[in-house]
């Protein structure tokens, strides 16, 4: 199970929770976790976002591990200029 | 693939130097071709018809008399675009109108013609039936219930019911009670800022030339930051295959976020299946300050709440950003990265994005975070001085650090703002004397970096020199960067190595050069596109050797016999090696594809003196020291030029640039006479320190630099010309009519 950390508006999303609890060893896994769990969520999912993993900010790579005690933030999409 | 692995490079031999550039005589005699240098046979120019109006109903156009114009060989309106895919529907909407025409210079129609002169013309003979409609420019106006609505059906899920129907989307970031903490506070400031959009400045035009074949394969030559996006969006647009468009992308004159996105490439690409005929487009310095797109605009509350020691109790702010006219302003960026330079464990920001008849905004260097910068910065300069306190040792008391819990959520790693702080603090700048009307401004800055996909071929040549193939335009330096880091892995001296920009046929998909991700991301790809090479040539040397090829190992440019028992054989060089390539097995290439992730992010801290005239209320910067973290200064010439880059377009935003609309609604400074950045004569030499604080993410410890160095000027320079002027500067542009009416305001009291 890991612990992902939910920003303010997305947490109004999970049913107000600011941290929330999933099965997932993966980054696919955690994001259709969430989807799955969460239904709220998906339209944000859907329009993407990064992820904070220990401090790393990953877009794309769904199978980047996730252990269990990482530390894992959902952001904002990242975009740069 | 961490700097862990590459310990043993204990010194660097190429990287961390300042070799020639690779493009320098290129630029420097006009050899270089950028994006208006391209020719092609049967050439047409392509022109555009833009819209007068702010907002306006397209009810009718008739090209008929344009098309009847002798020399005329294409018109295009939206027609001609049919459906496109959702995902490039406003894109596509941005660079030709539909049912309305959004903000002044819209694109509505476009001409291909045997000359600019009857381009021209034409334009002239196509006739388009308005129903004007009311507009809005202002973001804090464009909120208000009852206020003129671009769009229908757009808002998101996240945004409360009542609102505009222009308020897209609403973002909440932080931790912690604000409330609570402001309660603990000996002082709370609360203020509006507000900031101008200001344009990326670059000094080339848009500029593209296309070809379309009969058989539906074509070429375009393009001066862009990513021309795989490219590639990508106008194929979904034009109804193409990715692999039937090939997009080369030219030299580029600037970007700074501006070149990531189409403005007239499907334009042109339509223009030429139509004719049959290559077409060439070239903006004006009025088109592209009307249709490009520039920054946001913003309005931005800040509520901070500080202890009379400078501890910081609470932090809020709510940014306000218009976008111009389709979702997607970059407050998001501004929201998170608003308070990221600080460890607070009552922080909170609610960001909006809402449109207006404005064009729509791009990225401009670390889109959204200038501004929310500028916001929070003075805020906190104000509190500090206001109880007396070094505006630099309460950012080092409240600066974030390893371990921090960033505003915006994740927990950080190694960072360098502490570092930045303190070699500002102990520079000579920071206690330098100051004289009469004279007032210094210091201001922190953030910006997260990022990778992204990537992919580099690296061939060596029968004659031992290297090419390195990468698929990002070089903006700031990254041929030089990438030929660095290919020779620092080989062993070999830089003037053997060579980077080329790829087209998109060449290699597979490259992301955009944005995000400050290039030195980065594309550097991780060819060191380990190196370090295939180097095995393939420890492979061949173990042939010719007869032994095993783990038994081989590469160092300073020769594959040597490694262990004892490897036995004893000369080492062979890259060229020895290269030059039996094709006897050992054929040519010798390594490459390398990957989603980079793991950037590191990145902090800034810049401190500024100017000299305001109370009598004009003019501002002469007079001096200008910018620290930040380089994680590893790969060419530190050209980080020094992205440092001072940024810090002069930071102070082009502070002091002069602002798109200024009448109350129709049509921009009133649409030239570089009227909207005027800074030049050279302005300012004094930018001074630079490079700290550099190893991302751990990198084989050689690198960060993007390119986009921090925009985001402190803003906050600095207001707070230096606050402090100069003797009243609080909450609005930018400062430019000398609001200087000047500030200070008579503060003097009547």
């Amino acid at each position: 199970m890991v612990k992902v950390v939910l920003w303010g508006s997305l947490a109004e999303s999970a049913e107000g929770a600011r941290e929330v609890v999933v099965e997932a060893a993966t980054l696919r896994a955690l994001l259709d976790g969430l989807g799955e769990k969460f239904p709220g969520l998906r339209a944000e999912l859907e329009r993407g976002v990064s992820v904070s993993i220990d401090g790393r900010v990953y877009n794309d790579s769904w199978f980047t591990p996730i252990e269990p005690d990482s530390e894992v933030v959902l952001l904002k999409r990242l975009k740069g200029g | 693939m961490a700097l862990d692995d590459t310990k043993k490079i204990k010194d660097f031999k190429v990287v961390g130097t300042r070799p020639n550039r690779p493009d320098g005589i290129d630029k420097v005699t006009g050899r270089a071709r950028f994006g208006a240098d391209m020719v092609a046979p049967g050439m047409l120019t392509g022109r555009i018809l833009r819209s007068p109006h702010a907002h306006a109903r397209i009810l009718r156009i008739d090209t008929s008399k344009a098309e009847a114009l002798p020399g005329v060989k294409a018109v295009v309106t939206r027609a001609d675009f049919g459906d496109v895919p959702d995902h490039v529907a406003d894109v596509m909407d941005n660079c030709m109108a539909g049912a309305k025409a959004l903000y002044d210079g819209h694109a509505v129609a476009a001409i291909a013609a045997n000359s600019a002169a009857v381009a021209r013309k034409a334009i002239r003979l196509i006739e388009v039936e308005y129903e004007v409609l009311p507009h809005v420019t202002d973001v804090d106006e464009a909120m208000k219930p009852g206020a003129p609505v671009l769009h229908e059906g757009r808002q998101q899920e996240t945004v409360p019911e009542g609102l505009s129907g222009n308020v897209i989307a609403r973002s909440e970031f932080g931790h912690g009670d604000i409330e609570a903490g402001l309660k603990q506070a000996d002082r709370v400031v609360e203020r509006t800022y507000r900031t101008g959009a200001t344009h990326q400045g670059y000094i080339e035009p848009h500029a593209c030339l296309a070809t379309m074949s009969a058989d539906g394969q074509g070429d375009l030559w393009v001066c862009t930051q990513g021309h795989y996006m490219v590639r990508n969006v106008c194929a979904a647009i034009l109804g193409m295959e990715q692999g039937q468009l090939r997009v080369t992308a030219s030299e580029i004159g600037g970007g700074f976020g501006g070149k990531t996105v189409v403005f007239l490439e499907p334009v042109a690409l339509m223009l030429a299946k139509k004719s049959g005929r290559p077409v060439k487009m070239v903006m004006s310095r009025s088109e592209v300050l009307r249709a490009t797109g520039p920054t946001a605009s913003s309005s931005i509350d800040v509520r901070i709440g500080m202890k009379t020691d400078g501890r910081i109790t609470a932090a809020f702010a709510e940014l306000r950003y218009q976008g111009g006219a389709y979702p997607g302003s970059p407050v998001d960026m501004g929201s998170m990265s608003a308070f990221a330079p600080y460890d607070l464990e009552n922080v909170k920001t609610v960001g909006w994005d809402v449109v207006s008849n404005r064009p729509k905004a791009a990225a401009y260097r670390a889109p959204g975070a200038p501004m929310a910068a500028f916001a929070v910065e003075s805020a906190i300069d104000e509190l500090a001085k206001g109880f007396g306190l070094d505006p630099l040792a309460v950012r080092l008391m409240n600066g974030a650090k390893e371990g921090t819990k960033a505003s915006y959520g994740p927990t950080y790693p190694a960072i360098g703002l502490m570092a930045t702080l303190e070699a500002a603090h102990t520079h000579p700048h920071w206690t330098a004397p100051l004289g009469e009307n004279q007032g210094r401004g210091v201001a922190c800055g953030f910006w997260f970096n990022f990778g992204g996909d990537t992919c580099v071929s690296l061939n060596v040549t029968p004659d031992g020199t290297v090419t390195v193939s990468e698929g990002n335009p070089d903006i700031g330096g990254s041929r030089a960067s990438m030929t660095m880091m290919a020779a620092e892995e080989l062993g070999i001296p830089y003037d053997q190595v060579r980077t080329v920009i790829a087209d998109t046929g060449s290699l597979g998909q490259n992301e955009v050069t944005d995000g400050s991700r290039v030195t980065f991301a594309v550097g991780l790809a060819t060191i380990e596109a190196a370090r295939a090479a180097k095995r393939e040539m420890c492979k061949r040397a173990a042939m010719i050797w007869g032994i095993d090829a783990d038994a081989v190992e590469w160092e300073d440019g020769a594959a040597r016999p490694a262990g004892p028992n490897a036995g004893k054989f000369p080492p062979m060089t890259l060229k020895e090696i290269a030059a039996i390539a094709s006897n050992t097995g054929g040519p010798i290439a390594g490459h390398h594809e990957v989603n980079a992730e793991g950037a590191g992010v990145s902090f800034g801290t810049h401190m500024v003196d100017v000299e305001v005239d109370p009598d004009t209320g003019a501002t002469k910067i007079l001096r200008y020291t910018v620290f930040q973290d380089a994680g590893r200064a790969v060419h530190p010439a050209y980080v020094e030029g992205q440092f001072q880059g940024g810090a002069v377009q930071g102070i082009g935003w502070a002091l002069n640039e602002e798109y200024i609309y009448g109350e129709d609604g049509i921009l009133q400074n649409a030239g570089f006479l009227d909207y005027r950045i800074p030049v050279a004569s302005d300012l004094p030499m930018i001074d630079t320190v490079i700290l550099e604080i190893p991302n751990p993410g990198h084989p050689y410890g690198v960060r993007g630099v390119g986009e921090t160095p925009i985001v402190p000027p803003l906050a600095a320079v207001a707070n230096a010309v606050s402090a100069a002027a003797g009243v609080r500067m909450t609005r930018l542009p400062m430019s000398p009519p609001r200087v000047l009416a500030a200070i008579q305001e503060a003097a009547r009291g």
